[in-house]
């Protein structure tokens, strides 16, 4: 049988490898897919070629789909989400000055305690602290606010959080026009290798399991194509397996390096790859681990609590219903969709459609439909736990 | 409220730019400003605090704009959408062409549309010049080779030109070839043999 073609389309980023994968690998064409994929500038061209038809799935932020659930943003097409795409794999940040600034204090980039970075970078900044992330609709935004609101009263109100492209990040931190980003590998990096700025923290610091990216395709499309979601579900299911391997590192980065995908040195994209970051100018080595994840913890899992997670964080800052917004968000993440794609495949499938977010302190097996699926540490730096129920 | 639509254009191609610019002169009178910095970007249009905002869909500025019709929301400029939905086929084709536009809520879509379509078209001829220009590079490039390899034959068997262009063609034609193909290979095999 013939395979079929599905226009895909993705940012240039590190976590964007799935898709990547899923077709240079092989893993599309055993599912007889040939993925098509084409590069977008921005996350809001790519959400509109998905809703106008330009593209039939995507790589996307994890809240754009629910942000325009909730009607957020331009275009407010219904989009459904087949599976997440990552867990984690950002960075936070700050400019040379600011660095110095905190180095000045006494602060030393350990690189993994959040309540002490946070502390020190708003002892540091000052009360105007600018911030940069991607897209407003992002993980970066919401783990920003989530962080610095959590840390108490001495959090300045208004600090600012600044749209900047990714690739622009660099550049935007070296002219003064913000004093700190969080961004997507392989970008923090790529600002400290053009001397802009150090790294603070990675994001998995302040959630540690926080969904990054997702697989979107519009509503009408899920409804109407079952068999080629499923097909789409499964091979980048296994592509995410195949990225989880730490043997596979070097290939997949030497994949992405290439010129049609991120065009970057392979061993800037392989530090988010294996956890080992330089995260000065200088030279200054951290490491880590789990920093970005493609499977294990069924990751891929679209969980509904996290997509309400998000929702109510979007309707916090935006005046939305809480109640609304919770039931709109709850229709985004296809769980069902994702479990039936991959029942009887071997893949960990979870009991439950929504868990506690925030509250697993080590790897874990709970009860699974397959025997026993492993979670693993999914923790907020505060300690809070998220219970959608509760929250109604 | 001035009468002008005012329209900021966000283009770093210069050239695309300038055609841009002109497509909209065509359509109508607008108060038209380019801004060629991506970085920056928020600053810039805050300044100039524009009704209509057009940017190259493949510009990853547009996440900033997008951002800054959000934030300004119901005040200065109402939540900016994209390019009328109802109106089959235009959005579609805007994004095609590389066009997507930003309108003040409140925009009569009957005035937005020509300047859109002009800006659309103007996109397009531009594509289509750079084609033909692709184009027409390709064609001189392939009169060059055909010319050596014309020379080269030539020279080895002491005919003139017409015969030499005669021979050439023949070979592509019993091969089923292009003679800039043919002259190609004749180029190649004698820079090897040389």
């Amino acid at each position: 049988m013939s395979a079929t073609r599905i226009p895909a389309g993705y940012v240039p980023l590190t976590d964007a490898a799935p898709l990547i994968a899923a077709q240079e690998m092989g893993f599309a064409a055993e599912e007889r897919l040939i993925l098509e994929l084409h590069p977008a500038a921005s996350w809001s061209s790519l959400r509109d070629m998905l809703a106008f038809g330009q593209v039939d799935a995507a790589q996307m932020l994890a809240p754009v789909p629910i942000a325009a659930a909730l009607g957020l943003g331009g275009v407010s097409a219904p989009l459904s989400v087949l599976s997440v795409l990552s867990v984690n794999g950002t960075v936070i940040g700050v400019s040379s000055s600011l660095a110095r600034r905190l180095a000045d204090a006494g602060y030393r980039l350990s690189f993994h305690d959040a309540v002490s970075a946070g502390k020190a970078l708003i002892a540091a900044a000052g009360p105007d602290l600018r911030i940069g992330v991607p897209f407003p609709f992002s993980m970066h935004a919401e783990l920003l606010t989530y962080w610095l609101n959590g840390l108490g009263p001495d959090t300045p109100r208004d600090f600012g959080i600044r749209t900047v492209p990714p690739p622009l990040m660099a550049e935007a931190v070296r002219n003064g026009e913000i004093d700190a980003f969080c961004v997507g590998e392989p970008w923090g990096s790529m600002a400290v290798e053009q001397g802009a700025g150090a790294l603070l923290l990675p994001g998995r610091a302040i959630w540690s399991f926080a969904p990054e990216k997702v697989l979107a395709v519009r509503g009408a499309w899920a409804e109407a194509e079952p068999d080629l979601s499923g097909r789409l579900i499964r091979a980048l299911w296994r592509a995410g397996r195949w990225l989880a391997d730490p043997a596979s590192r070097g290939l997949a980065a030497e994949i992405l390096s290439a010129r049609r995908y991120l065009d970057l040195p392979a061993e800037i994209i392989e530090r988010a790859l294996s956890g080992k970051f330089t995260v000065t100018p200088q030279g200054l080595q951290r490491e880590a681990p789990g920093f970005i994840g493609f499977h294990d913890g069924a990751a891929g899992f679209p969980w509904r609590s996290q997509a309400q997670w998000i929702a109510l964080q979007l309707a916090q800052r935006n005046g939305l219903e809480r109640e609304t917004a919770l039931a709109k968000a709850g229709q985004v993440f296809r769980s069902d969709l994702y479990r039936n794609a991959l029942r009887g495949t071997g893949a960990d499938l979870p009991g439950a459609c929504s868990k506690l977010e925030g509250a697993i302190r080590a790897m874990l097996l709970p009860a699974g439909e397959s025997e026993a699926v492993s979670l693993l540490q999914n923790r907020f730096f505060d300690g809070r736990v998220f219970d959608p129920q509760a929250e109604v | 409220m001035p009468d002008v639509l005012s329209i900021v254009v966000v283009e770093t191609d210069r050239e695309r730019a300038f055609m841009i610019v002109d497509g909209l002169r065509e359509a109508g009178d607008f108060d038209i400003q380019v801004i060629s910095e991506p970085s920056g970007l928020a600053r810039q249009i805050q300044m100039r605090d524009p009704d209509v905002v057009l940017i190259d869909i493949a510009n990853p500025s547009r996440d900033v704009l997008e951002e800054l019709t959000l934030a300004t929301g119901p005040k200065e400029r109402p939540v900016a959408m994209f390019v009328d939905r109802s109106e089959d086929g235009l959005s579609a084709a805007a994004v095609e062409a590389g066009v997507s536009a930003y309108v003040v809520d409140g925009l009569q879509p009957a005035r937005l549309k020509p300047v859109l379509d002009a800006a659309i078209a103007r996109f397009r001829l531009f594509q289509r010049m750079r084609t033909e220009l692709a184009e027409a590079k390709r064609a001189l490039e392939e009169r060059k080779v055909i010319d050596r390899a014309k020379g080269m034959v030539m020279k080895a068997r002491g005919i003139g030109e017409d015969e030499a262009y005669a021979l050439l063609r023949k070979a592509a034609m019993d091969q089923n070839k292009r003679v800039a193909d043919v002259a190609q290979a004749l180029v190649t095999a004698a820079g090897l043999l040389a």
